[in-house]
């Protein structure tokens, strides 16, 4: 997990310089300000699907004025790295660069069909009134299909509280949905995953239409029945710990 | 003494007025899905007790006006005869995928606490979305509603685009998506269940030129919910 707020920084700084200064035995340091308090949140995410493994999630605490994803803007960059190939990276340091982003975790690893996990993140208590949380993973037997929350309201919740969330499935509209296995990263295709070549109808995120299926008359798809969903494809339940 | 006039008919405008909560709200609908457009909405507050369809029960002529061509006029004259407040066409033609449109409501002085909202989906034969008069909310704060899609259940889903729009006539009026295709054989016969229900999805095939049905089955499927409506109450 990475914790980014501006005072972490400033003690850090501040006891640098105070163990630069700790060899001079006429000064005596002054006692160590108390640690910030903090806010501990579990974000437990479960699989509903039937044959679709979820990448590993990116958990955002962010403050009102960031979007993981917005219907009919497009998908950042970071964002359509996870939605065709998984990799959360390029979305959490992207996240990690954003003036409103509070702090930033990801998940262990996929989370199978019917697997769960949970991820914890902890933010000042101080950025609780205004804390919203998002998440992202990819549905990786998919061409772009993500499974998103976007900016939850968290800031209600009092410790020992949770709410739950289902997710349904966006269309990151970067990449075509061919089905081809060779844009399949996942293990029903083991193809390709990120490509920055924008192909899809248009280039924004909407509603995933689901996946069709050489089982359903789309004969170049390595897809099958089993890769089929409908709506919601996972529940989020975030528990405010302290 | 023109002023004294003023403020008096002022006050007595505040007596009488209804004591419903907010009156006026922002609407804002949402296109979710990824290649199907939605006709003109017709948008109405009106007093409760009313509906423009009822999942489980037949369509009105007017309902199957709307979700077999688009045409709102005779659901509009049932609105108007509720004295409700309408709001008409506001994304100014059809939605297109993934986009959203906003306008304001003034329930100001009416008993118009409850929405509905209807607008055809196409290409489908009989497809629509439709927000069935919930209550308005009156504590200030954004309020979502995730709406699917209903079949009217009054045309066969035959998934032909042929230009069919009027009620009764077989065929989808039109594919605004540019993305179908032609010569299908007919996907359907006519729905089982005749009442209004949750639509079952479009088929569609890979086929451009023949094959089943005039869709495309990797574009214009869906999932619900199809569009996303939220009120924004001051």
């Amino acid at each position: 997990m990475t914790i980014k707020p501006s005072n972490v920084l400033a003690l850090a700084l501040s006891g640098a310089v105070l163990a630069g200064c700790s060899s001079d035995n006429d000064f005596v340091p002054p006692p160590p300000p108390p640690p910030p308090a903090m806010a501990t949140f579990e974000v437990t995410v479960d699989n509903l699907t039937n044959a679709q493994p979820l990448s590993p999630v990116a958990v955002i605490a962010h403050a009102t004025g960031y979007h993981v994803f917005s219907v009919g803007s497009a998908a950042t960059a970071g964002l359509e790295e996870q939605a065709e190939g998984g990799d959360n990276m390029a979305l959490l340091a992207e996240a990690g660069a954003d003036g409103d982003v509070r702090a930033t975790a990801s998940g262990a690893g996929p989370i199978g069909p019917g697997g769960t996990e949970t991820i914890t993140i902890e933010v000042l208590e101080s950025d609780v009134a205004t804390l919203r949380i998002s998440t992202s993973s990819m549905l990786v037997n998919t061409n772009d299909a993500i499974a998103a929350l976007d900016a939850v309201d968290v800031s209600t919740l009092a410790a020992g509280t949770s709410m739950t969330w289902r997710t349904i499935a966006y269309d990151a509209g970067t990449e075509a949905n061919t089905e081809e296995a060779a844009h399949i990263p996942g293990p029903a295709g083991g193809g390709e995953g990120f490509n920055a070549a924008r192909d899809d109808i248009a280039d924004r995120v909407s509603m995933h239409a689901g996946v069709v299926g050489q089982d359903d008359g789309f004969a170049t798809s390595g897809l099958n029945n089993q890769h089929r969903f409908d709506n919601p494809v996972a529940r989020v339940r975030i528990t405010r710990i302290d | 003494m023109n002023k004294t006039l003023f403020g008096a008919l002022a006050a007595s405008s505040i007596l009488f007025a209804p004591t419903a909560g907010a009156t006026q709200f922002e609407v804002t609908i949402t296109n979710l899905t990824n290649a199907i457009h939605f006709t003109p909405f017709l948008v109405a507050a009106h007093p409760a007790g009313n509906n423009l369809f009822v999942a489980g029960q037949p369509a009105s002529a007017n309902l199957q006006a709307m979700a077999e061509g688009g045409d709102v006029s005779g659901l509009l004259a049932d609105v108007n005869g509720l004295g409700a407040t309408v709001v008409e066409n506001p994304a100014g033609g059809l939605l297109a995928p993934a986009s959203s449109t906003t306008f304001t409501m003034n329930t100001d002085g009416t008993t118009n606490d409850r929405l509905s909202l209807v607008a055809m989906l196409l290409p489908t034969n009989d497809g629509f979305a439709g927000l069935n008069a919930v209550e308005i909310p009156t504590a200030p704060g954004v309020y979502t509603f995730d709406v699917p899609a209903y079949d009217a259940g009054t045309e066969a889903n035959d998934e032909t685009v042929n230009g069919g729009g009027m009620p009764g006539v077989a065929g989808i009026p039109a594919d605004p998506s540019g993305l179908g295709g032609t010569g299908g054989t007919g996907a359907a016969g006519a729905d089982t269940n005749g009442n209004v229900h949750i639509h079952r999805g479009s088929l569609g095939d890979t086929d451009p030129n023949g094959g089943i049905s005039d869709l495309d089955s990797r574009v214009h499927r869906w999932l619900n919910p199809v569009i996303r409506v939220t009120l924004s109450v001051q």
